[in-house]
């Protein structure tokens, strides 16, 4: 007798069995989405009206009760994180062609390729604690500087990555064509490979930006904060993330409305950074 | 004829490539040095706790800076069983999404849906920190904690995880924030490795008569296990190191619970509102020490993640 | 009749290694009784007219085979047989494929339960990553809850049946994926035949084989035609001639000529079969 026929109490309940979970999985779905659009919802709720005040923009943070906005703080986080980006680029991209372009043979560029992929998870609170202890701790004072230097250091893995898997993407019979031609490597990887591989490492370098705009732990050590507007490098200065950090974990109303103007703002841009990055990959395949 | 490259530029070539080739080597290995660089410096900075205490460091639950007493067992715990609450429901969760992703969803909702959830590892985790104070913590306590103790609390043994009041931060909620945190690392591995899947593999299956969740779980999983425990790893690694989330809702209380419920310390986040405020050379160096193991965790288990994924793709190359 | 005797002049490149007689006195397809009774389908790869009014009468327990150049609409067709293609949103079929009576295109039958009575063998092996045993008991768990007795005894009929028995008998508990590829291969016609279906597909099922691993599927193949209905999509016409009891000759999508094998292989009656099995095609 064929056991295969609709009424077969086996096949019934593995279809019951099939139904629940996929509908689990489509609640699983629901559920990561719920969070998104609960969390975009508080801040635009509680951050609209700080973000719409102009004063946010202007004023300096204010003592508990006074009026005030977070200029400094967002010229701090805007300075801190080009210098970041300034010093982790170069290092990132020139670490990421040796992986590709140099590394086929050696142990240099397995083991770097590998330590980096550990590097780009790490905790930034550690990146933190090393900047720290290895200039912080040297000069006796926090600065601008510190801070830049911890968010570069987590610009670099992120960099790296992107350059190293760009370049790798470059067809070979490019290298040779161009090889053929009588091209010295150097001049080849500077005018061709980095040319077809610009737009994913341009991706990579806007991935980073965003991922350090919104960093808190490694600037607690390092840039610290600084209730003034501040033009020394060498100083510590003021920033959206620590701001926001203080001003919640305070007991203060005022204080907690800025903190969610921070937090908004830090957060569309960061939004904004991510959709530019996967609209300007997107365009290049 | 003028713009033909001269012989007098192909000669300097050589020169030029090999100030190249090791320009590019130097950053290579300053970052292969990075992460040596990182725990050189941990190990020095807490030379002073690693003298005095050794290994008991760890299982001492001491912390008490004016009488210069530390350990690290409330914070390694606090980590542990924080993450621990993450991964038991960040990878069903992450499963879930990942299959609804890659075998359910219409073709044209994929894009929109994997941005959505890849949008989750882009809030910064400050953002997740305050949220998780001002609006998920009181919502937790009014609503959520009461059921939980009311109805789990009584249960003998597994119960005393549920006791104490409802205070909304503690453990339990820094653990659920943490899950939404990992679930978009955890879900974007699993896709990715469930794409690897020959589609013939599935097909055969899918040909026998097997309906979707038997394709998965009894064809794609099996074939992917590496993969996904490599995936799972990450999301750990990432819960284990995670700060500022956790710091906002733990409660930062230097005591050993059973309870969830009740507030607790990380490792991370013991560092992040004691250290700029910390005073004496032991108490950084203890700090510090606190540094170093959450680094040597999460650098295990990195490390570990990114072996099982080397090893998934191996595998893969090797068949095909 | 010039005509045909040219064509069989024009023949030596194959070498028809037919049984003698084995379809002497054969009947056209149209006149068994069928088991597949394909009516003007037509498939589509989003815009593309992949399948065009094909019609056709797949006969009960024969060997039916289907060639043509790649491209052809070959599997295209056998995949329409047991709704694989509505895995791929952007695909899809119209017109009619009967089989006892029920449209397989447009029916309300679950197609899980089609796919269990129409088997499929693909062209590359396709093992799951479970042990040699729990392959074959994997399909057959899926409609029956057998004792481990009655299980054991499923799973040695199944791998005796697909001649692969003796060879893995000791190593049960093995991964499916330790074996060679012609041993997957007839693992896979195993895993097959454990559910009793009625109609098994067959798609390229020895393109990915050795020399010796295909006699051993070809062997199969003709055990298996008294109790299957058998398709066979193959781009290798020697093996079409072998194994199967009719022939379908395809091309861009349109089902030129079915006939009798034999009768397709030494005197096809149109002139573009002639010409593909006479090797003066592409």
């Amino acid at each position: 007798m064929n056991a295969i026929h609709p009424g077969n109490r086996i096949y019934r309940s593995r279809k019951r069995v099939n139904f629940i979970l996929l509908a689990a999985s489509s609640l699983a779905l629901a559920f990561g989405l719920f969070w998104l659009v609960w969390i975009l919802g508080t801040l635009l709720y509680e951050g609209g009206t700080a973000l719409a005040r102009a004063t946010l923009y202007y004023q300096m943070t204010p003592p508990p009760g006074a009026d005030g906005g977070l200029a400094n703080a967002i010229a701090g986080s805007l300075v801190m994180v080009t210098a970041g980006t300034l010093l982790g680029t170069p290092v990132g991209i020139l670490a990421g062609t040796y992986l590709a372009e140099y590394g086929r043979r050696g142990w240099l560029a397995g083991a770097t390729r590998f330590l980096n992929d550990v590097l780009l998870s790490a905790p930034s609170i550690v990146i933190g604690l090393f900047v720290y202890s290895v200039y912080v701790a040297q000069v006796k004072h926090f600065s601008a500087w510190a801070g830049a230097v911890a968010l570069a250091l987590i610009v670099i893995p992120v960099v790296v990555r992107t350059t190293d898997d760009m370049l790798k993407l470059v067809p070979n019979t490019l290298r040779e064509a161009t090889m053929a031609l009588g091209c010295p490597p150097w001049k080849m990887i500077v005018s061709v490979t980095y040319r077809a591989a610009r737009t994913g490492i341009l991706t990579g370098i806007l991935l980073a930006v965003a991922r350090i705009s919104g960093e808190t732990a490694p600037l607690l050590f390092t840039a610290l904060n600084n209730q003034f507007w501040s033009n020394n490098m060498n100083a510590p200065m003021s920033n959206l993330p620590v701001v926001i950090f203080q001003f919640a974990m305070s007991p203060y109303e005022d204080w907690h409305r800025l903190a969610w103007g921070g937090a908004a703002l830090i957060t569309l841009a960061v939004l904004v950074l991510n959709i530019l990055a996967r609209a300007l990959f997107r365009k290049s395949d | 004829m003028s713009d033909s490259p001269g012989p007098r530029r192909l000669r300097a070539a050589p020169w030029v490539d090999t100030a190249f080739e090791w320009l590019t080597r130097f950053f290579a290995f300053l970052v292969f040095a990075l992460l040596l660089a990182i725990l050189a410096s941990l190990v020095v900075g807490s030379q002073l706790t690693l003298e005095k205490y050794g290994f008991s460091f760890i299982w001492s639950s001491a912390w008490d800076p004016v009488k210069e007493e530390f350990g690290a067992l409330v914070p390694i715990y606090g980590t542990l069983v924080t993450s621990l609450i993450a991964m038991l429901i960040g990878v069903p969760v992450s499963f879930g999404i990942a299959l609804f992703l890659t075998e359910l969803s219409p073709a044209w909702l994929k894009r929109p849906l994997g941005t959505a959830i890849e949008l989750l590892a882009a809030i910064p985790s400050i953002i997740y920190g305050m949220w998780g104070l001002f609006v998920f913590a009181p919502l937790f306590q009014g609503h959520v904690q009461p059921l939980l103790i009311g109805s789990l609390g009584g249960v003998p043994f597994f119960g005393a995880l549920f006791e104490g009041p409802p205070i909304g931060i503690g453990m339990l909620a820094a653990g659920l924030i943490l899950s939404v945190m990992v679930i978009p690392f955890i879900t974007a591995v699993m896709r990715d490795v469930f794409e690897i899947v020959p589609p013939m593999l599935k097909e055969s299956a899918y040909g026998l008569g097997a309906t979707t969740w038997e394709v998965v779980w009894r064809v794609v999983l099996p074939y992917t296990k590496v993969g996904v425990i490599g995936g799972i790893m990450l999301g750990l690694g990432r819960a284990l190191g995670e700060t500022m989330a956790v710091t906002f809702v733990i409660g930062n209380a230097h005591r050993l619970a059973v309870s969830l419920n009740a507030p607790g310390n990380s490792i991370a986040s013991a560092l992040a509102n004691e250290f700029t405020e910390a005073v004496g050379d032991l108490y950084f160096s203890a700090l510090i020490e606190l540094g170093l193991i959450l680094f040597l965790i999460t650098t295990v288990v990195l490390a570990l993640s990114k072996l099982l994924l080397l090893r998934l793709a191996r595998n893969e190359g090797a068949r095909t | 009749m010039d005509t045909s005797t040219a064509a069989v002049s024009a023949r030596p490149r194959i070498q028809t290694p037919v049984r003698e007689g084995r379809n002497a006195g054969a009947v056209a397809p149209s006149e068994l009784k069928a088991k597949l009774k394909i009516n003007g389908l037509n498939f589509y790869y989003g815009g593309f007219h992949a399948l065009k009014n094909i019609t056709m009468d797949i006969p009960e327990r024969k060997v039916t085979a289907f060639i043509g150049p790649s491209g052809c609409g070959k599997s295209t067709l056998l995949r329409t047989f047991n709704r694989m293609y509505a895995l791929y949103p952007e695909q899809r079929a119209e017109g009619e494929i009967l089989m006892d009576g029920d449209n397989l295109v447009t029916t309300r039958q679950d197609v899980s339960l089609i796919r269990a009575k129409i088997g499929m063998v693909f062209q590359k092996p396709t093992p799951f990553p479970m042990s040699i045993y729990d392959n074959i008991a994997f399909g057959v768990r899926l409609f029956e809850s057998l004792s481990k007795r009655e299980m054991d005894d499923r799973v040695e009929w199944a791998l005796g049946r697909a001649a692969i028995w003796n060879e893995v008998k000791d190593k049960l508990s093995q991964s499916g994926q330790s074996l060679s590829g012609g041993q997957q291969q007839r693992l896979c016609i195993a895993r097959c035949i454990a559910i009793k279906p009625e109609v098994l597909l067959l798609d390229e099922p020895c393109s990915a084989l050795d020399p010796i691993s295909t006699a051993k599927v070809e062997e199969l193949i003709h055990e298996l035609k008294s109790d299957y209905t058998v398709v066979i999509v193959t781009h290798n016409m020697q093996q079409a001639a072998r194994v199967s009891d009719y022939t379908a000759y395809m091309y861009l999508g349109e089902l030129i000529e079915y006939d009798v094998t034999d009768t397709i292989f030494i005197k096809p009656k149109k002139a573009a079969t002639e010409d593909y099995i006479t090797g003066r095609f592409g």
